[in-house]
This record gives structure tokens, C-alpha cells and sequence, in this order.
């Protein structure tokens, strides 16, 4: 079966199930979807899960038919890049040796030039090749955040997990590493989940929405299906209001917390 | 839209500048890398030549490579003292310049070193323990007691350390509070030794515990080789772990890195390097930290060229010491462990404040 596909995940901390027996409907070839949700709600206990960081508790995790739990740590990191909500360390580090250090850990078949070229176009497709050859510890944490995904991107996964990759960004940055995402999983038939806290964002750029609350899957489909003020309501606890705007997309609009 | 027309405007262009830039910084790093070691060697050979009776860098060479054209006595001076000395110097300022940049990468903590963890304190109660004991176990006799009774005490601290740190969780900066606490602990355990012990004996382990070169032998010269000859390689094959842990533990932990596992190898692995060199040079305090920290500030953190760096750095610091030990006060040879913090500190300062300007 192609896809990623989860079934009745249950996943957290020694005492505490954050997700328990959660269910994905089939994720296609090519997808980004995106998972938003409140706080708490288990978006990056799931990433973390998906990307075998921790131990499963019970369920099934299968990419392309492979069961990912079942697979050894560096054989898993080959096919799954999982960028965690941590801003990389302001290290004396080049931002290029980070990234050569994450082709170079988990890529080791390909040969230097094969990595050169690979470094390159990370970060020629985030736009940040200005900063390759500045130390980390100079970088803005924006900047950092960018670095982290180039790690990721770098690998060529067939799954990307990005928990809040643009937490630290501004709204130009923001819209174009999402929309660089979503390019790289198009052009290679590789799967994006991306966690994300800006609602609207995610309306525009991804092509599929999972809503979440308290590690349950609340809502999956289009955008346009999925965010909808009742599910708005139910997860994040808001009156808001979905209208379009002048270009005919949907954008949300909160008028108030519900008590 | 920005990157769709980015990607496609110009990734040929792109490919070879950002690899070539990088390879400025690359050839950088390795005539760094050289520079220190031609440093270490002239270290080396002022370290030898240097002494109450002065030897010329042309008598040292042609010494080393053909003893016979020497007299015989200058042949005892040069083969028999200050080879052992100098050799050691470099020998144990390596292991402890590696162990010290290992130390704090794993432990992502500029503050680890041999000496912070405990390692050399342990030593110290291990050997003062022989001492005041007056152990000789099996006949061994005491010159080979000493050491061994502080490699064992250094190396079951360090167990210790990691042990008290697995047992608490995952906390990294836990490792280095309980290696601070085991200081004092064990401080307080060689003060009570000191306490209780007759005055020769109390002598014994003062100078013990300020570190010297003057107990090296080339039986115990081989040893610190061969553990730093084995340790070496292996800290080479995890260049890579290492420097992505340096980019961020969790982004190491997502490439496939157990970082539990490679620190607990790392740490052991620092351990044994440390814990051999101190235990037959006594403590020998700042090396461990000072020599990660110039090469951090020379080389950067890429672990190809860090880890290299460290030993160099560490070895360049404990020669230059050691030279500074016999000039300091002449016809005296001051315990290296006194001097290496005083060449060691302003060489430190230097460093930094060049680096500011720069």
C-alpha cells in the first residue's frame, strides 16, 4: 500500500498516553498535510512518534508498505527527516558543516561530490545559500530554524516531519519555506507533515488538514472541508468565523474565546 | 512563488561556489592544523634542549637520530631525562586535550574537562590511598601501586558520574553538577588523608597531587601511547556523530544518532584517556580545558579538525609548561601541574582577546 498509513498509534511519556489508539486516514504520495491543533494536543508527540524518537506503545506505522518502528534507527533516519521544534545550537559550527554532518550521518552512500551538490541545493532551495559559510552562532534564530530544515532536506526523505518549522520566522520567511516544502514534496513524490500554529498558513499551503485535540484526530481533509467554525470551536475552544478573501481563499478569522 | 523561481534560476551557478567556499574554509582549518603541529614539534625540541645544562637544538637532533656521536654523559641526560619528560609532556597533554573536547561536546558544556568531572581528583585519592597505605600488593612495588591505585579510583569515578546520571534521566548538565560535587567529595577524602598521615607520607601526596613529569619512564611513556594510539582512531570514526551533535541534540536524535549511547561511549572513552594520563603525572589541571577551547577558537567545531586540534593544542600547552617548569627558578624544576595554569591562562587570554579583534 503506498502512502503513510497509522493505525491506532498510542504514544507518550512512561505514565501518560498523549495519543491513544489514533487512526490516519491514508496519506497520499506527494501530500502535504498539515497538522494544527492546540496546545497540548499531541501534534509533536505524533511527529515524534511517525519519526520513531520514543517508543511506540501499540499501533502500526507503515510507509509505502514498510513498518517504520520495525526498522533500525539509521535505516528509519534514511527514509524519515524529522525536524524537531528545538532551534539548532548556536554553535561555532558552520551552517554548512551542520548540514554536511546530516548528509554525511545518514547519507553515506552518496560520494563527496554527490553530498556537495546535495548541500547546495538545500540550501539553494530554502534561499538561505548566503548564510552556508556564516558560524551558527552569528545565524538569528530564524536563521537557525532554516539551517535545521536544510539538515532535513538535505537527506531527501520520502517522509518530512516538521514540528513548527517556521515558529521563529517572519511572514516572508514563513511563506516561502512552507511553500518551499510543499515544492520539494511535489517534485519527488515524498510526504510533508507539517506541524503548524497559524491556521491560515496552513489553509494556503497545504494540500491536506488533520485537526487535533487532546490525541485524538478531531478532522482530516481539503483545508477547505476540514476548518470549519464547529471544528474551530470543538479543538481550539474559539468563535471564528471562515470567510474568503478578495482571491477566494478561506481565512479565519477569531472573534472570541469560548468559556 | 520566492522558491519556485529561486530553485530554477540558478542551481548550476549555485553548486560549485557554495563547495568551493567551503573548501577555503577547509584549506584554512588544515594549515591551522599544521601550524600547530610544526608548533608542537619546536616545543618539543626546545622542551628538550632546555635544562641545567643546556643543550644545543643541533646536539638534540643529531642526539636522537645518532646517540653514538654523543659523550656518554650528554647521551644518559638526553635519553634517559629529558626524552621521558619532554615526550611525556606532549603524550599527556594530547590525552588530555582530546578527552577534554570530547568531554564537552558530549556533554554540550564548554566547563568539562578531566579535572571538572572529577577525574583527576579521584586520581589523587587513589594514589594518596596507596601511599598513605603503604599498599603493595603481590609484591608490586610502589611506583607501580600508585598509578594503578589512581587509574583505578579515576576510572570508577567516571563510572560512577555516568552512572548517578543514567540513573537521574536524560539531564546532560546533571553529568557535570555531579562531577563538581564529586570533587568536593573526594578533596575532603584526601585532606582526611592527609590528616592522618605522618609527615614523609603527607609529603608524598602533596607533590603527587601537584602533577610532574619527573616520574616518567619510558615503560610508562609506551602506556599513555598506546592508549591514546587506540583511543585516537576510534574518536576519528565518530567525527560525524559528533559534529551533528554539536548542531543540536534532538536534530542529532532525528538523523538516527543515539546520543544516550554515543555520549556514555564518548565519556568512558575520555575517561580512560584522562584517567591514564593523570595517573602517572599526578593532576594536571587547565590542559584539559584550555586545549578544546584554542582549538574551538583556531579550527571551529567541525570534528574533523576539532578533535585533532584538542590533542595538538592540549600537547603544545603542556610543552611549552614544561619548558617554563625548568626556567622559571633556575636549577629548579617546578611541578608542571603549578605551571601549566600559569603559562596556560594568559596564553588562554590571548587567544580570546585576539579573537575579538579579529
Amino acid at each position: 500500500m503506498g502512502g503513510l498509513v497509522l493505525h491506532g498509534v498510542t504514544a507518550g511519556y512512561r505514565n501518560r498516553k498523549v495519543i491513544e489508539g489514533f487512526d490516519l486516514p491514508p496519506v497520499p504520495p506527494g501530500t502535504l498535510l498539515g497538522l494544527i491543533g492546540p496546545n497540548a494536543a499531541g501534534k509533536s508527540t505524533l511527529l515524534r512518534a511517525v519519526a520513531g524518537l520514543g517508543k511506540i506503545q501499540a499501533g502500526s506505522i507503515t510507509l509505502d508498505g514498510t513498518e517504520l518502528p520495525a526498522l533500525t534507527p539509521a535505516r528509519r533516519a534514511a527514509l524519515v527527516g524529522y525536524l524537531p521544534q528545538t532551534l539548532p545550537t548556536p554553535s561555532p559550527l558552520v551552517a554548512y558543516e551542520a548540514v554536511l554532518s546530516a548528509c554525511r550521518a545518514v547519507r553515506g552512500d552518496l560520494s563527496p561530490a554527490q553530498a556537495e551538490s546535495a548541500i547546495a541545493h538545500a540550501f539553494e532551495r530554502l534561499g538561505i545559500s548566503a548564510l552556508a559559510l556564516r558560524r551558527m552562532s552569528e545565524l538569528s534564530g530564524g536563521q537557525r530554524q532554516m539551517v535545521g530544515l536544510a539538515q532535513v532536506m538535505v537527506r531527501d526523505p520520502r517522509l518530512l516531519l516538521l514540528d513548527e518549522p517556521t515558529s521563529a520566522l517572519d511572514l516572508r520567511w514563513q511563506l516561502s519555506v512552507v511553500e518551499a516544502v510543499r515544492n520539494a514534496v511535489r517534485a519527488s513524490g515524498a510526504i510533508g507533515i507539517i506541524a503548524i500554529h497559524d491556521i491560515n498558513l496552513a489553509i494556503r499551503a497545504c494540500d491536506q488538514v488533520a485537526v487535533l485535540s487532546r490525541g485524538r484526530l478531531l478532522a482530516a481533509g481539503s483545508p477547505g472541508d476540514v476548518v470549519t467554525p464547529g471544528v474551530l470551536a470543538e479543538s481550539f475552544g474559539v468563535e471564528a468565523r471562515v470567510e474568503a478573501c478578495s482571491q477566494g481563499v478561506p481565512v479565519v478569522l477569531v472573534d472570541r474565546a469560548l468559556v | 512563488m520566492s522558491d519556485g523561481t529561486l530553485a530554477q534560476r540558478a542551481p548550476a551557478a549555485a553548486t560549485p561556489s557554495l563547495a568551493t567556499g567551503y573548501a577555503g574554509f577547509v584549506r584554512k582549518r588544515i594549515i591551522m592544523l599544521s601550524l600547530l603541529a610544526v608548533a608542537l614539534v619546536l616545543a618539543l625540541l626546545a622542551d628538550i634542549a632546555t635544562g641545567p645544562a643546556q643543550l644545543s637544538l643541533g646536539t638534540v637532533v643529531s642526539g636522537i637520530f645518532d646517540p653514538a656521536s654523543l659523550p656518554r654523559p650528554i647521551q644518559v641526560i638526553l635519553w634517559n631525562v629529558r626524552l621521558p619528560y619532554a615526550i611525556m609532556a606532549v603524550l599527556v597533554g594530547a590525552s588530555l586535550g582530546l578527552a577534554g573536547a570530547e568531554m564537552q561536546t558530549v556533554l554540550n558544556n564548554p566547563l568539562a574537562s578531566p579535572f571538572t568531572l572529577g577525574v583527576s581528583a579521584a586520581a589523587t585519592l587513589g594514589a594518596s590511598l596507596v601511599i598513605v597505605m603503604g599498599l603493595a600488593p603481590f609484591g608490586v612495588p610502589q611506583h607501580i601501586a600508585v598509578p594503578v591505585g589512581a587509574f583505578a579510583f579515576a576510572a570508577g569515578a567516571s563510572v560512577l558520574v555516568q552512572g548517578l546520571a543514567r540513573l537521574r534521566g536524560t539531564g546532560v548538565d546533571s553529568v557535570v553538577l555531579f562531577g563538581i560535587a564529586l570533587v568536593f567529595a573526594l578533596n575532603a577524602a584526601v585532606a582526611l588523608l592527609q590528616f592522618v598521615a605522618d609527615a614523609e607520607t603527607l609529603q608524598q601526596i602533596v607533590f603527587w597531587g601537584m602533577g610532574s613529569l619527573a616520574r616518567s619512564s619510558w615503560p610508562k611513556i609506551a602506556v599513555v601511547a598506546v592508549v591514546l594510539a587506540v583511543c585516537l582512531p576510534f574518536s576519528m570514526l565518530q567525527v560525524w556523530k559528533m559534529t551533528a551533535l554539536r548542531a543540536g541534540e534532538a536534530q542529532a536524535e532525528s538523523l538516527g544518532i543515539d546520543t544516550n549511547r554515543l555520549r556514555l561511549v564518548v565519556m568512558l572513552r575520555a575517561s580512560l584517556l584522562a584517567a591514564t594520563a593523570v595517573a602517572f603525572v599526578g593532576t594536571i589541571g587547565f590542559v584539559g580545558l584550555v586545549g578544546p577551547h584554542m582549538a574551538r577558537l583556531l579550527l571551529g567545531e567541525d570534528h574533523r579538525f576539532f578533535l585533532p586540534g584538542a590533542a595538538l593544542a592540549g600537547a603544545v600547552v603542556l610543552s611549552l609548561a614544561s619548558i617554563a617548569s625548568k626556567m622559571l627558578v633556575p636549577g629548579l624544576i617546578i611541578p608542571v601541574g603549578i605551571v601549566t595554569s600559569l603559562v596556560g591562562v594568559p596564553l588562554f587570554l590571548a587567544l580570546l582577546f585576539g579573537r575579538g579583534r579579529g
